[in-house]
């Protein structure tokens, strides 16, 4: 056991834990919070593994940006602030299909790799990256772009609801809304 | 390094992300489980990287880089399919989507109108 070996199990160790409490919390908040442990603890994984460009990119994108736009939804959608109890279905088929894939894999990883041990390849610093990702790998890069663009596009016609609905229905519903409002009264 | 190690780890998380989408109501609790399923993902990438040896270098973080931003491109458009669903019925529980097509068109108005027709 090395350094970087007793680093990984810590780590690991925090992320597992901080993702269990994430399927299992009752406050949906605290479960936001609980994914910034684990993906932190992910970030530290990917450092102790040399890959650099990419725990930070985790700790920008994941940490930085996904979290925060979880927490907003959580917001927008008023979810209550304390526990509630109506977050889970019954959880028999659930344990058994997860337990099933996680256990599973894990004796095939482990069979695979047993206590072997390699040594650590040159730092993915973001020089060298980005020379692989502008050399080799230009077309997905491309390819990624495009989709980035549809995601955004795609989300804005998703949340306006004004567009993409047809025409004729467009000045009938300003004059529902206004026979609502005396009706309410009555 | 014990490669073993973090495989174990990305295993083990997988399986909660997976327990989590089957397990959760919550529509937003079943994006954060599906991005613990992604990071999984990713960690064994980055694991990848270091036991295989690939032609190309640092292939396996490249595609940790991609993982990320679908990811991102997932989180964007899921959060606002949410946010509309929770618009038009006033829930983001999963089952209470209707799997089928609606037998009536389905009242695209606001959920304070409908609940002021529905004192009425």
């Amino acid at each position: 056991m090395t350094g970087a070996d007793v680093l990984l199990l810590a780590l690991g160790a925090v992320a597992v834990g901080a993702g269990v409490l994430v399927v299992t919390t009752k406050h949906l908040v605290r479960a936001g919070l609980y994914l910034v442990v684990c993906l932190g603890a992910l970030a530290g994984d990917f450092l102790v593994l040399s890959a650099e460009l990419v725990a930070w990119v985790q700790v920008l994108i994941y940490v930085g940006a996904v979290v925060v736009l979880l927490l907003f939804a959580v917001m927008l959608t008023r979810a209550p602030i304390g526990a509630s109890d109506d977050l889970d279905r019954p959880g028999w088929p659930a344990a058994l299909i997860g337990g099933g894939a996680g256990l599973g894999l894990t004796v095939l990883l482990v069979d695979a790799y047993r206590w072997s041990s390699v040594a650590l390849p040159a730092a993915g610093t973001a020089e060298r990256l980005g020379e692989q990702i502008f050399q080799s790998w230009v077309l997905p890069f491309e390819v990624l772009s495009v989709l980035l663009l549809s995601a955004l596009v795609g989300a804005i016609v998703l949340s306006r609801p004004d567009i993409g609905r047809p025409a004729p229905q467009r000045p009938a519903a300003p004059a529902a809304r206004v026979d609502v409002e005396p009706g309410g009264r009555r | 390094m014990r490669p073993v190690i973090p495989y174990v780890t990305a295993a083990l998380l997988f399986g909660l992300g997976v327990y989590g989408v089957l397990r959760r109501r919550n529509a937003v609790l079943v994006l954060m489980s599906v991005e613990l399923m992604l990071n999984a993902v990713n960690l064994i990438l980055v694991t990848a990287d270091t036991t295989a040896r690939a032609v190309l270098p640092h292939s396996g973080q490249v595609f940790a880089l991609f993982v990320i931003v679908l990811a991102a491109a997932e989180i964007g458009v899921g959060l606002a399919i949410v946010l509309q669903l929770y618009r038009l019925r006033a829930t983001v529980a999963v089952d209470d989507v209707p799997l089928t097509e609606p037998t009536q068109p389905v009242d695209e108005r606001e959920p304070a109108v409908l609940d002021a027709e529905a004192r009425r």
